[in-house]
């Protein structure tokens, strides 16, 4: 089998993040509950008469995996695997208004034909003139990390070279609106280094992409390898720790053996446990957070990983993702562990390469 | 007719998400597809329901469009004579 390196990155999200020769060195302050990406120039990237068809996040899909492919340098890849928990959420609501507001006529096709949660992956396949293989995972708080599981064993397995692996998910009114009143979101305006003080239900949600290309060759600008990733649609609290522990065991590490430890904490007071039962299991590890910085959306684990990939390959670990106060001199072996409202848990190790 | 116009333009410029072009930048007899404005097949499909749905017409003829759908003169004289509301 071989080995699986994330050969590039690109990003946008709530922090200014697609600038790949920059770390979060600026952050981008809020005191909110629902948070937006930072736009890039989109002309910059999509011609406007093909732009002005498309989702939010088309577009940020769309540049996110020019940025990784300008970074990879190459052309073109073998196949396209998105992750995305709610697709094209404000055309599928713009669709839906439309049904009901005028009594289902004068429906007009264009939010139908973006409504789907496939749409992001073949724009992205247009733009880019990939007639190769094109999948979509919609599994909630894992459609991320399904699509890198499902490129991880074609490249393993060689049967492709180079996969655009991407995370996306945008904001729709209606469906922020639906998540404010069933308690999904927080009633309180929080900032950034406040949500894990809040003691209320609920999270900062936000909005993003973060696609990678992903390859079996090791390139000069490589991020890091992909060691494994595990998910679990359900998992009980009290079997998180020897699940943590078996994971690690499968590839001959123990606890004592990572440099970093990454969760997706939300500062929701009724699921934010399981992040600190892992707290505690390695609290002799450095650990880091990032929802404070994205928000939460069923694809925040794409930014996570986006973290990760930044820090193995620039060896630093900015101030403000800093969980805890432990130092180490190197990051080598990282892992990643997510869940949303008690479901759909990941785990991700990546590896200096 | 020139409030007509006016409202076509802007109408048009919202429905098919015109970005960055204002009611100035579309002269009433600029040609609406091929090389005027560069509107497409789905565009036509989106002009049809604005007749529907603002004017109360009905295009049974897709031909008929090719016609009405050249300029923003041709729009605002075809609603003009065939409005029911």
């Amino acid at each position: 089998m071989k080995n699986v390196y994330i050969n590039s990155v690109g990003s946008i999200s709530a922090q200014k993040t697609f600038d790949n020769t920059e770390f979060l060195n600026e952050i981008t302050e809020y005191n909110d509950n629902v948070i937006f990406a930072v736009n890039p120039v989109y002309k910059d990237y999509i011609p406007p008469a093909a732009a002005r068809r498309m989702a939010k996040g088309i577009k940020m899909g769309i540049v996110t995996s020019k940025i990784a492919l300008k970074e990879a340098n190459i052309n073109q890849v073998d196949a396209i695997i998105t992750g995305t928990g709610m697709g094209c959420v404000r055309d599928s609501e713009k669709f839906v208004s439309a049904i009901i507001d005028n009594d289902e006529q004068y429906l007009t096709p264009t939010p139908f034909i973006q409504s789907t949660h496939n749409t992001v992956g073949g724009q992205i396949a247009l733009e880019l003139n990939c007639k190769g293989y094109n999948f979509t995972y919609v599994h909630s708080s894992i459609s991320f990390e399904s699509a890198v599981m499902d490129a991880l064993l074609q490249l393993q397995l060689d049967e492709a070279k180079h996969i655009l692996v991407g995370g996306v998910d945008e904001l729709g009114d209606h469906t922020t609106k639906i998540h404010k009143i069933i308690n999904h979101i927080k009633p309180e305006a929080i900032t950034p280094t406040n949500l894990l003080k809040s003691k209320t239900e609920g999270a900062v949600f936000g909005e993003g992409a973060n696609f990678f290309v992903l390859s079996n060759e090791k390139s000069n600008t490589s991020y890091a390898e992909i060691v494994s990733v595990k998910t679990y649609n359900t998992l009980k609290q009290e079997a998180l720790k020897q699940q943590a522990i078996a994971f690690l065991k499968e590839h001959d590490l123990s606890t004592n053996d990572l440099d970093l430890l990454i969760l997706g904490n939300n500062g929701d007071v009724n699921f934010d446990a399981y992040y600190h039962t892992l707290s505690e299991t390695f609290s002799k590890t450095p650990q880091a957070y990032y929802k404070h910085l994205s928000g939460e959306f069923n694809t925040a684990s794409s930014f996570g990983f986006w973290l990760a990939s930044k820090v193995i390959k620039t060896q630093s670990l900015p101030e403000i993702v800093r969980l805890n106060g432990l130092q180490t001199s190197q990051y080598k072996t990282v892992l990643l562990y997510n869940q949303y409202r008690g479901e759909n848990h990941s785990f991700t190790l990546l590896r200096q390469c | 007719m020139d409030a007509l116009k006016q409202e076509l333009k802007e109408n048009l410029i919202e429905q098919l998400n015109l970005e960055d072009m204002s009611p100035e930048d579309i002269a009433n007899d600029d040609m609406l597809f091929g090389d005027g404005l560069g509107l497409d097949s789905i565009d036509a499909l989106e002009l049809i329901v604005m007749l529907d749905k603002n004017y109360g017409i009905k295009l049974t003829d897709p031909k008929e469009g090719r016609a009405i759908f050249e300029s923003i003169n041709t729009m605002a004289a075809y609603i003009s004579e065939h409005r029911t509301k």
